[in-house]
């Protein structure tokens, strides 16, 4: 018997044969519409970045400004001796880099093995040890930021790359144990059981396998960690009181927190930064997504 | 006057590239020793009494030697470091020659966890443990030298969370319904959000993937230049949302002076940075999703809504379930959000728990409070962990 079905009924399900043309024209206008609310913001930022600096602030909603200029990114790159405008922009991102490369790098040295063995071994202790890395996926940042800060303070690593680098790591590190084993929980353990009867140990099946095996998830969590702390700006305040130290995030806030001329620089230094990550991101974000739903439903 | 120039990135890369080989070099003693203890049994019986004795001795110059190394970089114990190295390798040397191979099944598990349990060790248990001390002093600004301990304190500091106020208006009640209602709005938002863009993007169709890829980007876009452009938005003159207020003839709202609209503002941003997360959590979730139960559920004559909350709905939640709760614990924890956009004001009307820890350690320097503070709102985490863990099931896998 066939059913008369409802508009709204069509609308989520649509036949098996195909969406009829009507239905077809009402979802992609729904998609256009809710895909300009999602990029519409970040094309203001881009729209604000090529404002002249006079004028950075504007009722106009319009995307390409008619006077559109570039000198606010000339201004964020290379400043403007002839204003004393100095420009820090690239010690800010020599800043980040340092910090974050080396933050993502030391989330994968330390848990590369450590994730292997939360995969493949049964051992005591395992349990509780897994349900404590759950839980400091829990914990705020902020949590923890105020032992750190006085454990810092203490070690003379205010102001410091070191510094920072340890704040960062102290969500990374788990964070990438919990990846990683959510990854190598995929690798059949067949492999590895096969070089063991050709006589391989289990830390060389390690690492002639598993290793080379893995590469593309070690690279994945270095992004996830590097894409974490990048932009990273609550704790970086803590952390980093002195302008030489700042990172991006902490710079660019420098000029948001000024009015009008300032708008314009911090846009277009947004988008310098901004840009490269968020490709990044896009291409990435298939594998986080499958990590972070490995991890929490395989537990 | 600083830029960048190359002897700052010399420097720098000398600074990290020291910090990479004192990991190594930490991670190297480590294992050393665990292997020893793993690895190795005494040649003779009578060795044990020296084998087991420097095995314990060096478990504590270990521990020592790892504390001085992070405080040694500024204090004069650097000979003492140097000694402790010298004599923590030479006795594995010892104890290396007064034993012989034994076999283990286990201990190559605890090697390689070894470096984490490092990493762990200082980065959270130390930490953790000293905000369990810190909670348990008067510490701040003035007291920060030489904080008092006292049982006395703790106390008084975790009768302030609960009774006095967590930044100068806020009292803790307060700020723990607003953070309810903020994560509960959120979640909603993005679950249902999420849901409708995930429902119409899972069929065949042109430029699916563009959609996708553009539907994406506020997740895509670093999270602190989303909120502190955001924050420009709700300029009360050229914000966008005013001027569009404008342009259909309605009043502007002054959006970050009006506590009311001010958490509207930052609930609005958090909205829109939060649904494409599930938006494509729901979407992997609805391609699993077999095409057969909706024809078997045609059959049976379901219409639209009986198939959604039948079929699809009970389908989702395995996917479902962690992402909200992945999803709570985010936005109960996110700080960035309203830190950068409102800043928690006008008059604290917009903190959340996180917002005034921040603030109650980093603006007004009450250490030994926010320390208990951060113990109460663990607590409450550490409550919902354990729901999460019995909802997903998470507890069996672990022992499986």
């Amino acid at each position: 018997m066939q059913q008369k079905k409802s508009l709204a009924y069509r609308f989520f399900h649509g036949s098996r044969r195909g969406d009829s043309p009507f239905k077809r024209m009402w979802i992609h206008l729904a998609l256009i519409f809710s895909s300009i609310i999602a990029i519409y913001p970040v094309l203001r930022i881009f729209s604000i970045s090529l404002r002249p600096g006079d004028r950075a602030l504007s009722t106009s909603l319009a995307i390409i400004p008619p006077d559109a200029t570039l000198r606010n990114y000339q201004l964020v790159l290379f400043g403007d001796p002839s204003r004393h405008l100095r420009s820090d922009f690239f010690l800010w991102l020599w800043n980040s880099l340092s910090i974050t490369v080396t933050t993502a790098l030391v989330g994968v040295i330390l848990s590369a093995t450590a994730a292997y063995a939360f995969s493949r071994f049964r051992f005591p202790g395992r349990g509780p040890a897994m349900i404590f890395l759950l839980t400091t996926q829990m914990i705020p940042a902020a949590m923890l930021l105020l032992p750190i800060y006085m454990m810092l303070v203490r070690f003379h690593m205010i102001n410091s790359y070191l510094g920072l680098i340890i704040a960062y790591s102290v969500t990374s590190v788990p964070f990438s144990i919990w990846i990683l084993k959510g990854y190598y929980d995929t690798i059949p353990p067949d492999l590895e059981e096969a070089a063991r009867i050709d006589g391989a140990t289990y830390l060389s099946a390690f690492y002639r396998i598993i290793l080379p095996l893995s590469t593309p998830a070690l690279v994945i969590v270095f992004l996830f960690n590097f894409m974490g702390s990048w932009s990273e700006y609550i704790v970086a305040r803590v952390v980093l009181q002195k302008q030489d130290m700042y990172t991006w995030p902490l710079g660019l806030w420098t000029y948001a927190g000024q009015y009008t001329l300032a708008a314009g620089r911090f846009a277009a230094g947004s988008i310098l930064v901004a840009v490269p990550v968020m490709i990044l991101f896009l291409y990435s974000s298939k594998w986080l997504v499958s990590g972070l739903t490995l991890g929490s439903v395989k537990g | 006057m600083i830029t960048l120039t190359w002897q700052r990135i010399i420097d720098s890369l000398g600074i990290i590239g020291e910090f990479l080989i004192v990991i190594v070099l930490l991670v190297a003693l480590l294992e050393a020793y665990l292997y020893l203890v793993f690895y190795r049994k005494p040649r003779q019986k009578w060795m044990g009494v020296f084998f087991y004795g420097l095995e314990v001795i060096d478990a504590a110059a270990l521990v020592a030697l790892f504390y001085l190394m992070l405080v040694a970089a500024k204090t004069p114990s650097a000979t003492l470091l140097q000694g402790g190295a010298l004599f923590f390798v030479i006795s594995l040397v010892v104890i290396f020659l007064l034993s012989t191979r034994r076999t283990t099944k286990l201990g190559l598990a605890y090697l390689l966890i070894a470096p984490a349990f490092l990493g762990i060790l200082f980065l959270i248990l130390y930490p953790f443990g000293y905000e369990i001390y810190l909670a348990f002093t008067n510490a701040a600004l003035r007291t920060m030298r030489h904080p008092a301990f006292g049982l006395q304190y703790g106390l008084t500091n975790f009768k302030d969370v609960f009774t006095g106020t967590v930044a100068h208006k806020a009292t803790f009640w307060e700020v723990l319904i607003r953070t309810i209602l903020w994560t509960v709005i959120n979640v909603f938002f993005h679950v249902t959000g999420g849901m409708v863009l995930a429902l119409l993007l899972n069929r065949p169709m042109k430029l699916r993937g563009l959609y996708r890829t553009l539907l994406v980007f506020p997740w895509a876009i670093p999270q602190t230049i989303a909120a502190m452009s955001l924050r420009n938005e709700f300029n009360y003159m050229y914000g966008f949302f005013n001027v569009m207020l404008r342009g259909v003839g309605l009043q502007p709202i002054s959006w970050l002076q009006n506590p009311h609209w001010a958490f509207v503002a930052v609930v609005i941003s958090n909205i829109w940075l939060g649904i494409p997360f599930m938006m494509v959590i729901i979407l992997g979730g609805l391609q699993s999703i077999s095409k057969e139960y909706y024809e078997a559920a045609e059959m049976d004559g379901a219409n639209a809504w009986h198939q959604f909350w039948n079929v699809t709905m009970p389908l989702l939640r395995p996917v479902l379930t962690p992402a909200i709760i992945l999803g709570s614990v985010w936005t109960f924890n996110n700080i960035n959000v309203i830190y950068l956009i409102t800043q928690g004001g006008p008059q604290e009307r917009t903190d959340i728990l996180v917002t005034s820890l921040y603030k109650a350690a980093f603006s007004f320097y009450r250490y030994g409070f926010s320390a208990a503070f951060a113990l109460v709102i663990f607590v409450f985490l550490l409550a919902f962990a354990l729901v999460y863990l019995r909802i997903s099931g998470g507890l069996k896998a672990v022992y499986e």
